[in-house]
């Protein structure tokens, strides 16, 4: 009977405990349905509504039937009704387009006289999994809108050979090997873990140790107690990104194809984004432990929803204003375009700023958060 | 810096938490080259004032300066010129004494930097342990660092939040004999404490009580302005007597060190008249004694509330 007295004995007190912690209570009734909503909802790995852009010189009813099969199928959303090369090409690098269609000049005159025309679909294959069903399908589609056109003299296109030649470039990834996706983006995934994880505890660790009240007792400026502590884990970010760097492109052969300068302006960018946004929760969290829930709470949804698992484009439409909030849906991008699409900084320049962004915005709450006083 | 303005003028300064008044219009002047002591109970507001006085808490109403600069709006320059060294040992354990001091005087921008931390390690003789981590120091030791760590810049005032606690009589009083030294050389120190012997060093005390000051002036303006009279009883003085002497008319304290009985009281005559009939008892010695700080402070405490927490 004593044994049981002392078991709830140290029950109750932990009862006790954990009502006292509501961040943990939260925490354990917020992981669940965060992860049911996104998981349930938000991850979809047959993506549709994929952004298209389409290169018709002379569009014609055959085109149209062709367009209108691709929208029902629901797979391809389209950008931009008609587009030039150049801006297709660079849609595709900045990671906006997931496929461009080009119809030839001469698509309608060579399908009616049987000719076997080619019709060109481009896909971004970074991301085998995101283009893989939609490219699949579109042969099917291709055949369905024209089945009704193929009347008449026309109808003997309809049996054997089928009446256009469909050609598919996967381009910076032609094989469409998965880990050129996924090593680079562990490359980012590694970095929001540990580079948030080690500012978040750094002021709980002052307060807990009774080191914050001499801190805020000695003339520093919050904004250099921020810049110390950050910096020198810039360093060891550096160090991370070798050691991963290194084995993506000895071990696993992912190619290195654009700038360094990019890359490089895009991972200082994204470390320090993350050391502020783990300082930043180190100014709101009370303890280690609190800091430490907070961070996971974060790297969850930065998992999920900034297309590292689960192709981004493919989430509907609330998940991704969720997954833009994250730098590391950005930086993914950073890096793939700058090892898989050869990017240099001016391609990079678009998902740059609103890492940017994200740092300014996170930095200015740890400031405002930093308490100067003991109040 | 005018030579007349005091080190410390605060004017009514107040700080709740919550519905709790901690500290009351506490008023208080410390002038140059002082030692104040400041005394009170646990909780009585001590460590919120002092940390209302360096600029960490801002008073709720009142007002404040250290050396000539305002406690609200000049917390900067206050942080800059003042020592102050926390109730709980603050520095960092994972660092030696000698980094612990070095990121002291880089953070005050001292230079050079090695002068002043050797001569505060030779100061304070802690040469020979320099290259040891605090967090493996003793309590006095660790004390140690943490007043070579508030005075290497060299302030002009020092406030010490119970510096002694936990610390051994010999640490001790080789620790006020450091302060005495650094008020020597015109420093002004406001320390807390609740030992009776460390207030019997200091030019003038401070008692505060539940967020209010109760009692100040030198120790013998503090015990002669409680009127307490007090009578030694010698022999066979036990707990039994002891318990007995409590009810008697007159008696408002009784304590035991020993075989001696102290009999405290605030009205002579009462007082006198009981002791007098104890006179005779065999084996009793009585004689007039004289009244220590702790008596009165053992009655400031009673008098001014009786549900101490």
């Amino acid at each position: 009977m004593t044994a049981g007295s002392r078991i709830r004995a140290i029950l109750i007190k932990e009862f006790i405990q954990l009502r006292r912690d509501r961040l943990t209570f939260g925490m354990m009734v917020g992981i669940p349905i965060m992860q049911l909503i996104l998981f349930g909802f938000a991850i979809n790995t047959d993506p549709k509504q994929l952004p298209t852009a389409i290169i018709a010189p002379n569009p014609n009813a055959y085109t149209r039937d062709i367009l209108a099969g691709m929208r029902n199928s629901d797979y391809f959303r389209f950008e931009k009704d008609a587009v030039t090369e150049a801006e297709a090409r660079e849609g595709l690098q900045r990671g906006e387009l997931s496929f461009v269609v080009t119809f030839p000049a001469d698509f309608g005159r060579d399908l009616v006289r049987g000719q076997r025309p080619q019709l060109l679909i481009e896909a971004d294959a970074t991301d085998p999994s995101a283009a893989s069903n939609a490219v699949g399908a579109f042969n099917r589609i291709v055949d369905d809108a024209l089945r009704d056109d193929l009347v008449g003299p026309m109808a003997q296109e309809k049996r054997g050979r089928p009446a256009v030649d469909v050609v598919v470039h996967r381009l910076y990834n032609p094989e469409g090997i998965t880990r050129y996706n996924i090593v680079p983006g562990l490359l980012g995934v590694i970095l929001t873990m540990t580079m948030t994880l080690m500012t978040a505890i750094s002021l709980t660790r002052e307060a807990e140790r009774g080191t914050m009240e001499n801190l805020l007792a000695m003339p520093v400026k919050p904004v250099e107690v921020m810049i110390g502590k950050i910096a020198p884990y810039i360093g060891i970010g550096f160090v991370q990104v070798t050691i991963i760097l290194l084995a993506a492109y000895f071990v696993f052969g992912v190619p290195m194809m654009g700038s360094f300068v990019a890359l490089f302006v895009g991972l200082t960018a994204f470390i320090a984004t993350n050391l502020a946004l783990g300082y930043t929760f180190s100014t709101i969290a009370r303890s280690q432990m609190q800091a430490m829930q907070m961070t996971f709470f974060f790297f969850l949804p930065s998992i999920l929803l900034s297309g590292f698992m689960f192709p981004f484009l493919g989430m509907p439409q609330w998940a991704q204003w969720i997954g833009s909030v994250l730098p590391l849906t950005h930086f993914l991008r950073i890096v793939r375009g700058t090892l898989l699409k050869a990017s240099d900084l001016w391609d990079i320049l678009p998902n740059l700023w609103p890492i940017l962004l994200i740092f300014t915005v996170v930095s200015t709450i740890a400031l405002l958060r930093y308490r100067k006083t003991l109040d | 810096m005018n030579g007349e303005v005091n080190a410390i003028e605060a004017v009514d300064l107040t700080k709740r938490f919550g519905e709790k008044t901690v500290v009351d219009h506490v008023s208080l002047e410390v002038k140059q080259g002082e030692i104040v002591g400041f005394l009170g109970p646990n909780g009585s507001g001590k460590t919120t004032t002092i940390r209302m006085l360096t600029g960490l808490l801002t008073p709720d109403s009142g007002t404040g300066s250290c050396l000539g600069f305002d406690i609200v709006r000049e917390a900067d320059q206050i942080k800059r010129n003042i020592g102050y060294m926390t109730q709980r040992f603050s520095f960092y354990e994972d660092l030696s004494i000698r980094e612990n001091l070095e990121f002291v005087a880089r953070l005050y921008s001292l230079t050079p930097m090695k002068d002043y931390v050797d001569r505060t390690l030779e100061r304070l003789g802690l040469v020979s342990r320099q290259k040891q981590l605090a967090g493996q120091l003793s309590g006095g030791w660790k004390q140690r660092l943490a007043l070579a760590a508030c005075i290497m810049h060299e302030p002009r005032l020092l406030m010490l939040d119970e510096p002694t606690a936990g610390v051994d009589p010999q640490a001790r009083r080789e620790f006020w004999d450091q302060i005495h030294q650094l008020a020597d050389e015109g420093l002004t120190v406001l320390v807390s404490t609740h030992y009776m012997d460390e207030a019997e060093r200091c030019h003038r005390i401070v008692y505060i009580s539940y967020g209010k000051v109760v009692a100040r002036g030198t120790v013998e303006e503090v015990i002669a302005d409680s009127g307490l009279t007090t009578w030694v009883i010698r022999g066979v003085a036990n707990g039994a007597l002891a318990e007995e002497l409590r009810r008697q008319p007159g008696v408002e304290q009784v304590a035991q060190f020993g075989t001696t009985l102290h009999v405290v009281g605030s009205d002579a005559v009462a007082l006198r008249a009981t002791v007098d009939r104890y006179a005779g008892r065999p084996g009793l010695e009585i004689a007039p004694g004289e009244t220590s700080l702790e008596d009165v402070f053992i009655r400031l405490m009673s008098q001014h509330g009786e549900a101490r927490q």
